[in-house]
């Protein structure tokens, strides 16, 4: 992925937490419409990496771009509102509103009337609501929540709290969308049925980035992996490399240590 | 769900209610202390819709106080040192809480939980102590006698008359409260089913998500939190207007905790909660005076009873109530 049609570049992105560099030089490009993963054992920085690209935490040094614009340093929403949405654990949802309402109130980003438009119920802001509640309506059909559409949020099973969480970053219609660790937690039937989701969502037009745990779901959904390892990048390419990359073995399952016998 | 007729078939009775029947059942009755215990229940439920306003984008509000008495001092100092009309005081008053606050809150609401309660109860505490210390209000003596509003004319028709000339100059200060209060809720009740209803409440349920999905969380809390104070404002200032004196013990952190009290009392979840609340929590602690020594003791047992079993305060009792969180 060469860095001129890349969607999203990350460039030399480190984070230092008093004495600890949680991310550390960090290089690479995400490109329009792939899948891409990052990967690590724990501790390995993934977490903040991906809060440093959705803005959520600010780097220290180094850089995020999208669409060749730097966007390490404007806060969330700000990020939000230019395409890179980024999606939560199942744990971070609004608890007491309906499925629906916690869509359409997602829709946020693409609304057209003022604040005082809301409040004395202009034209744009009645258009808004009419096309949030038509959008919403789409996607929760498109995740198959269409049946869950008045329930509250804190009431449904987990694999539907996922994909309610992706559907909250549908809403706000994203260029990339972040997903962190859609899989955890999942068993064999849930994580394929949710393999397969991410990849209708990515045949929508929507590049995804995400952290993930599950090894076979990783290698199953990825176009490319980045693996990290103490902060740092310690490999990058197809699924198949990664398999078969010496480090990657070595961070995930230790080196023998010929000094001990090991 | 209760149909949108009903809501408002209910609304216009309650606007009868105390722009009418009370006034003639006061009269009637003879009973003319009520216009003060009324004007009190409808200043104080002002105020307390603030509190609930911030309760709505999840802040607990103990610093309510603070806001009233700045607002009570702005409005006299105008008044009396500035010469200005009362009525023009009013607007300011609230406006300059509102500026007040968005310097305060900018960097207090960023503070979640127990840590905004703490700061904000502080808040009530430093506006004594700066009414103690400023020139400009007198210090613990106050400012009292604070000449009574005078009339509204527009071409020449006289709208409301010179309170000064009114035999019972607290029938209008019945008269602004209540239709003060009914604006008030009326403004909250759109507000809160408004789409801002909707983005407030994402605030509350979780800060970091609302702001995932483009919520200029800081934004809309600090607009929370001015509307909350202008409220606060406005009601403090009518309020050394109708008691004609101000002191820096006009309101302390217990009105900033009965503030919080009465959002609880009426339910957090309903935008009439705190009407109901402040006027229960008035008029029980009146009517258990008779209890002598017992009073505070019966009090804060019935509190604490009622907030167990009534946890979403008591107009979850009520079938007609549109809960609104």
């Amino acid at each position: 992925m060469s860095a001129a049609d890349a969607l999203l570049q990350v460039k030399g992105l480190s984070k230092r937490f008093g004495g600890v560099l949680a991310v550390n030089g960090v290089d690479f490009n995400v490109g329009e419409s792939e899948i891409l993963s990052v990967i690590g054992p724990n501790g390995a920085g993934k977490s903040t990496l991906f809060k440093l690209i959705a803005s959520f935490v600010h780097p220290s040094s180094g850089e995020v771009r999208f669409r060749g614009e730097r966007i390490s340093g404007l806060a969330p929403h700000i990020v939000a509102r230019k395409g890179v949405v980024r999606t939560f654990q199942e744990t971070t949802i609004f608890r007491n509103m309906s499925v629906r309402d916690t869509v359409i109130i997602a829709h946020h980003l693409r609304s057209t009337a003022s604040l005082g438009g809301y409040y004395f119920g202009s034209a744009a802001a009645r258009a808004d609501e009419k096309q949030f509640g038509r959008s919403a309506d789409e996607i929760l059909g498109f995740l198959g929540l269409a049946a869950e559409r008045d329930k509250l949020a804190s009431s449904l099973p987990h694999g539907l709290l996922r994909a309610l969480g992706i559907g909250i970053g549908l809403a706000a219609n994203p260029a990339i969308l972040l997903l962190d660790e859609p899989f955890a937690g999942m068993n064999h039937d849930e994580t394929k049925k949710a393999v397969d989701m991410v990849r209708r969502v990515r045949d929508r037009g929507v590049t995804i980035l995400l952290v993930e745990h599950d090894m076979p779901a990783v290698m199953k959904i990825s176009d490319r992996i980045v693996v990290l390892n103490f902060g740092q990048k310690i490999a990058e390419g197809t699924p198949f490399d990664i398999q078969r990359n010496d480090k990657v073995i070595e961070a995930y399952l230790g080196s023998d240590d010929p000094t001990i016998g090991l | 769900m209760n149909s949108p007729r009903l809501s408002v078939a209910l609304a216009a009775v309650f606007v009868v209610l105390v722009l009418a029947v009370v006034p003639w059942a006061i009269e009637a009755s003879g009973r003319y202390d009520l216009y003060y215990t009324l004007t009190s229940v409808a200043l104080l439920s002002i105020a307390s819709a603030g509190v609930w306003l911030t309760f709505y984008i999840g802040r607990i509000n103990i610093g309510q106080g603070a806001f009233a008495l700045a607002g009570g001092y702005i409005s006299t100092i105008l008044v009396v040192r500035a010469g200005l009309s009362f009525w023009l005081s009013l607007p300011i008053a609230g406006l300059v809480c509102a500026g007040l606050s968005v310097l305060v809150g900018f960097p207090i609401l960023r503070l979640r939980g127990v840590y905004f309660a703490m700061v904000s109860l502080v808040l009530t505490e430093v506006a004594r102590l700066a009414a103690l210390a400023l020139p400009i209000t007198n210090g613990a003596k106050g400012i009292s006698s604070i000449p009574l509003p005078g009339p509204i004319s527009l071409f020449g028709l006289t709208l409301v008359p010179d309170f000064a000339s009114v035999s019972n100059p607290r029938v209008p200060f019945y008269f602004l409260s209540v239709v003060l209060m009914i604006l008030c809720f009326a403004a909250m009740y759109r507000l809160v089913h408004s789409r801002i209803g909707r983005l407030c409440q994402s605030l509350q349920q979780n800060e970091e998500l609302a702001s995932s999905i483009g919520v200029n969380i800081s934004l809309l809390r600090v607009i929370a939190y001015a509307i909350s104070s202008f409220l606060g404002g406005l009601s403090g200032a009518i309020f050394a207007g109708i008691s004609q004196s101000i002191y820096p013990s006009s309101f302390t952190v217990a009105d900033s905790i009965n503030f919080m009290l009465n959002c609880f009392l009426g339910g957090l979840g309903y935008v009439f909660g705190p009407i109901v609340g402040t006027f229960v929590l008035y008029f029980g602690w009146d009517l258990l005076f008779q209890t002598g020594q017992f009073q505070l003791l019966i009090f804060s047992g019935v509190l604490i009873a009622l907030m167990l079993v009534l946890p979403n305060g008591l107009l979850s009792l009520n079938p007609f109530a549109r809960k609104s969180a």
